[in-house]
């Protein structure tokens, strides 16, 4: 039998160096931004009690979640699917600041199910996740921050697409609509399958029924929210939402090529409780990056706080970019001279890369990435353009 | 911006041409004579391409169309993730039934609790109908002829698209229930909807003109 050790699963890959290291410089570059808004960095564990990073009681999240068995407690761990819950965890109960809390983080999370066709089962998740501020200044900063963070990588002409999903809970809630039909309800929504919700809606009062129906054909420009102003029944939850859609695609104009609104869209329904809104490119078939406000998630940790943060995958992202060649470096033969340590030394300190021909095999030399080598020259070491 | 339309040969193709007409897009050439996959159209920014009907799905929650027709069974099949679904055009009606031989008392089968063999090209439509019912089955998954199955005694149940119902007299077998009303749905990509809404949009509300006449 042929070795085939070397075969990795399904969507999961390695990361060779030209990858590897631009994405090494993209978290770099989005977590320097982070920091200068005045984010803190956390690194939550790898793996921890499955309780606490399924909250919200999400089905979808259960499926796509590593587990195994603790052998110190006996318990069910589960390998993170995403980091926003444990970030919640932190906030809510190992800072347990009154006040405003902004904390950022990257690190891989693992899916038993690709979220695609084209995307891996170990993301790179990047984000920042803002805590204690409930007002539409919170959700707008971390929009802009999330539209800044794509531009910091390069990445432009992206389209922002925003929702709000207290408006679906203001008429499930208007309607006496219990779990079990609400759930089915926002899978419709989800797929605009407007035959299907006209089965579903059948026997609700004739006020959230009808609102129920125009929903999936609210979406379009900002000029839906002058529609859903006339066709939404006059509910105070409703026009605060809108009022918030308005002001939030007024201010993130500027920032994005177009902007989009779709009041059926309700990404991660299950913790989401506020404003929700998404990144799209034309490179990519779903969205590049995503988030919302989630106010009750650390209820779950003890103390409810209000929150909203952003997402992306770094390794999706990269897909998105130009391809781009490492830096040549120069090669220095393998002698034993203190002048030569002492010129790689100082070409390494500003910032050039060297690397030491050990094979010294002039057939070999291209495969070390370099442009140019260090010549011996009237006694001296000089950068010279490296002959093939 | 160019929008490429995904269709099947066929029923589906045939139903399709009046509503694309109804848009202002006539296919450049006839799938049935023409080999290729990839069909231009009277209007530069919009194509076709032709697939399997079971593919549809995939080619649309992909990008590779940014909007396609699919009869709602080839839907249900896949499960539809990921998908709009805004329209159903109405075309290429059918039922998708349970149907078992003349002679086999179906009813009883499903009242006693046994397990119920069932062949079906519909694995995922027909797990779920019986799951629903409480009916143990073990399904069986063919790619076609699914009214033989029972006859040779491979099963003892079919689930199928059903639309005169000729096939199954034809091979004395009877439907006995039906799991949906099937037609074909307009589905588009999510992405699509979002950045391409100026080109597609028009197109959506053509077809939804003409369906609704």
């Amino acid at each position: 039998m042929p070795n085939s050790n070397w075969l990795l699963p399904e969507y999961i890959q390695d990361m060779l160096p030209d990858e590897a290291w631009r994405i090494e410089r993209m978290r770099a570059v989005v977590l320097d931004l982070l920091r200068r808004s005045g984010y803190q960095l956390v690194v939550p564990p790898l793996l921890e009690y499955v309780e606490s990073l399924l909250i919200g009681g999400s089905h979808d999240m259960d499926l796509r979640t590593f587990k195994l068995v603790d052998q110190l407690s006996g318990r069910t761990l589960a390998l993170r699917a995403d980091i926003t819950p444990q970030v919640a965890r932190i906030d809510a109960h190992l800072l347990n600041r009154p006040g405003i809390t902004r904390l950022c983080y990257a690190g891989s999370v693992l899916h038993t199910q690709p979220s695609g066709l084209m995307r891996t089962r170990e993301p790179l998740q990047i984000g920042a996740e803002l805590y204690g501020h409930g007002g539409l200044e919170s959700d707008m900063e971390v929009q802009c921050l999330m539209l800044q963070s794509l531009a910091s990588l390069g990445i432009s002409g992206v389209h922002l697409d925003l929702g709000h999903v207290a408006l679906f809970r203001a008429l499930a809630k208007r309607g006496g609509i219990g779990s079990a039909l609400e759930a089915e309800l926002f899978e419709t929504l989800q797929s605009k399958d407007i035959y299907a919700l006209g089965a579903l809606v059948n026997g609700l009062r004739p006020e959230v029924k009808n609102a129920l129906l125009e929903l999936p054909r609210l979406y379009g420009g900002t000029e839906v929210i002058a529609r859903a102003r006339a066709v939404l029944p006059d509910y105070p939850e409703v026009a605060a939402a809108l009022d918030d859609l308005e002001r939030a695609a007024a201010h993130l104009q500027p920032l994005a090529r177009s902007i989009g609104i779709d009041l059926a869209e309700l990404r991660g329904y299950h913790y989401h409780s506020g404003m929700v809104f998404a990144a799209y490119h034309p490179g990519s078939h779903d969205a590049i990056a995503l988030g919302g406000r989630y106010d009750d998630v650390g209820r779950s940790f003890g103390r409810a706080r209000p929150a909203t943060g952003f997402s992306m995958d770094l390794r999706q992202l990269h897909g998105l970019l130009e391809p781009q060649a490492q830096p040549k470096g120069v090669l220095a033969p393998h002698r034993d001279d203190p002048a030569l340590q002492e010129k790689i030394a100082r070409l390494r300190a500003e910032g050039d890369i060297v690397a030491v021909d050990l094979l010294g095999d002039p057939s070999l030399r291209g495969e070390l990435g370099c442009d140019r080598e260090l010549v011996l020259r009237d006694g001296a070491w000089v950068v010279a353009e490296l002959k093939s | 911006m160019t929008i490429t339309i995904a269709l099947s040969k066929g029923r589906i193709f045939e139903e399709t041409l009046p509503l694309l007409a109804a848009a202002g897009v006539v296919p450049g050439e006839d799938p049935e004579t023409s080999r290729k996959l990839i069909l231009p159209t009277n209007r530069a920014d919009v194509r076709l391409i032709i697939v399997r009907a079971s593919d549809v799905p995939t080619y649309v929650q992909y990008g590779a169309a940014d909007m396609g027709v699919a009869g709602k069974d080839v839907l249900d099949e896949h499960g539809g993730i990921g998908l709009y679904q805004p329209l159903d055009l109405n075309i290429a009606r059918c039922r998708m039934m349970v149907a078992v031989r003349n002679d086999f008392d179906y009813a009883s089968a499903v009242r006693q609790g046994a397990r119920l063999r069932v062949a079906t090209k519909y694995v995922q439509t027909a797990r779920e109908h019986f799951a629903a019912k409480g009916v143990h089955v073990d399904l069986i998954k063919l790619y076609g002829s699914m009214e033989l199955a029972p006859l040779v005694g491979l099963s003892d149940a079919i689930v199928d698209l059903v639309s005169s119902g000729n096939t199954l007299k034809a091979n004395n077998l009877k439907a006995v229930e039906e799991i949906a009303q099937i037609s074909s749905r307009l589905v588009v990509n999510q992405a699509s909807l979002k950045l391409k809404r100026e080109e597609i949009q028009p197109l959506l509300d053509a077809f939804s003109r003409a369906v609704a006449k």
